[in-house]
């Protein structure tokens, strides 16, 4: 009835290279693709799994390590051989705890990719750029503050990052030698269940202060003081508050791209 | 391909099939590019336009929650692969929106558009005859801002995202155009019973 529009993301197969425990309950799998493909950063894939009775289950899954650099596709982007997936363990689902325990190196799954538009950054999007992370909606953040360090190192870059408690943290070390390594990137984090002893930081969920408080951090970060491009990504609960909270510290409404994931109540 | 030792664990059998791809989701989960909108009634207006910019009808709240309200009882699935049973809906259906403006002769396509920006295409065809409606209750109560409310259109036959929130008017079309997600790999018709998530598919 309706003709088709643009090019077709088919399925194909993924070799899992690598399985890094992130957390206790998040693991990164290093997919090796069958056709590697472009992407940008901030896409995600979707994993299919096959019962032998021919059931199957599908689910999305954002793409964490950064697009390659430059290359030769159609559209000037390099090729990605392999993509790191990190998966949150969903203690009652049905995916998350195939991938947590019995997912190794070497197991083939289906794959296809990648997906998503408007929750994407390139070096032609600019800067600065402020990052609001709710647990494990780190994961495309990570892969545009990585792709971030290689295709735009002079623009701005604060992560929020609120976790229930510092265990929950995925990728704290990289995070942190990231903000250490590079004097345009800053990292925080907002604990809201148990912070560390001692925690001078932020330990309540996202607020408008706490917004004023890092957009004001970033301004002096990005040498013309422009105001940000913010990205929000966690739970729905989590990101409905940060979105309206950028909106009550006046951020535009066209300079905030949102992804969520989960039910409501 | 039979994954190497996945059997599944279905949470939930369901009581009725649900589309290939689909699993049951009790919540409602909540799928949006940016912030919630949220449209105070006074500020709400809806309109419906012809294929050349012409204006076909235009309502105020009061206006529109006077046209002839339909109920709906039916499955929702998402893109994002969760399905919801059973769900209540509460609304005009395009058919008395029509009749309403005194349209006769409907243009193959239409382009829903949204208060933010939103828009989806449709063929005008899956609006009629009872298919789809602009709801203003969900389960008995006005639709919450972040489910689209104050009004969401509801086609509860294709993929939700073609079920706009917030939604601000329909524009008729002579030919098909992608809409929003559709410009980003969504597919132009979105069948779940198809599994027409994204482009080629």
């Amino acid at each position: 009835m309706t003709a088709d529009f643009g090019t077709p993301t088919p399925w194909q197969i993924a070799t899992v290279e690598r399985v890094v425990v992130e957390t206790y309950r998040a693991r990164t799998f290093s997919l090796r693709l069958a056709e590697p493909r472009s992407f940008r950063a901030g896409q995600h894939y979707d994993v299919r799994l096959t019962a032998p009775d021919g059931y199957q289950a599908q689910r999305s899954y954002s793409i964490a390590s950064p697009p390659p650099p430059d290359g030769s596709d159609a559209a000037g982007a390099g090729l990605a051989d392999v993509i790191d997936l990190t998966v949150e363990l969903i203690p009652d689902g049905e995916v998350s705890p195939y991938f947590h325990e019995v997912v190794q190196p070497g197991d083939a799954l289906e794959v296809r990719g990648p997906i998503g538009g408007p929750f994407t950054w390139g070096s032609d999007l600019g800067g600065p750029l402020l990052l609001l992370a709710g647990g494990s909606g780190i994961v495309p953040l990570r892969s545009i503050l990585a792709h971030r360090a290689t295709a735009a190192p002079d623009s701005a870059a604060l992560l929020l990052y609120s976790a229930r408690t510092p265990a929950d943290v995925i990728y704290r070390d990289w995070l942190d030698a990231q903000a250490q390594c590079a004097g345009k990137v800053a990292v925080r984090y907002a604990f809201t269940r148990r912070p560390p002893p001692l925690w001078d930081g932020y330990a309540r969920r996202i607020d408008p202060p706490m917004l004023s408080d890092c957009i004001a951090a970033l301004a002096h970060l990005d040498d013309a003081g422009r105001p940000p491009l913010c990205y929000a990504c966690g739970p729905t609960g989590f990101v409905e508050n940060a979105a309206d909270a950028l909106l009550s510290v006046g951020i535009s409404e066209t300079s905030i791209r949102t992804e969520r994931f989960g039910p409501t109540s | 391909m039979t994954t190497r030792g996945f059997f599944g664990r279905r949470r939930e059998a369901p009581p009725r099939p649900i589309p290939p791809g689909q699993y049951l989701e009790r919540g409602f989960p909540v799928l949006t590019a940016g912030p919630t909108q949220r449209i105070p009634l006074e500020q709400w207006q809806f309109s419906l336009v012809g294929v050349d910019g012409e204006p076909l009808g235009q309502w105020d709240w009061a206006q529109f929650c006077a046209l002839p309200q339909t109920e709906v009882f039916t499955d929702i699935h998402c893109v994002t692969k969760w399905s919801k049973l059973d769900t209540t809906w509460k609304g005009v259906t395009i058919d008395d929106l029509l009749a309403a403006a005194g349209v006769v002769n409907t243009p193959p396509y239409l382009m829903a558009f949204s208060y933010g920006g939103y828009t989806t295409n449709l063929p005008s065809w899956d609006v009629l005859g009872g298919r789809g409606m602009v709801a203003l209750e969900f389960d008995g109560k006005p639709i919450e801002a972040q489910h689209g409310g104050p009004a969401r259109l509801v086609v509860p036959h294709l993929y939700f995202w073609k079920s706009a929130k917030w939604l601000q008017g329909i524009r008729f079309m002579d030919a098909d155009r992608p809409g929003f997600w559709e410009q980003y790999g969504y597919h132009m018709y979105g069948d779940p019973w198809k599994e027409q998530r994204y482009w080629g598919d």
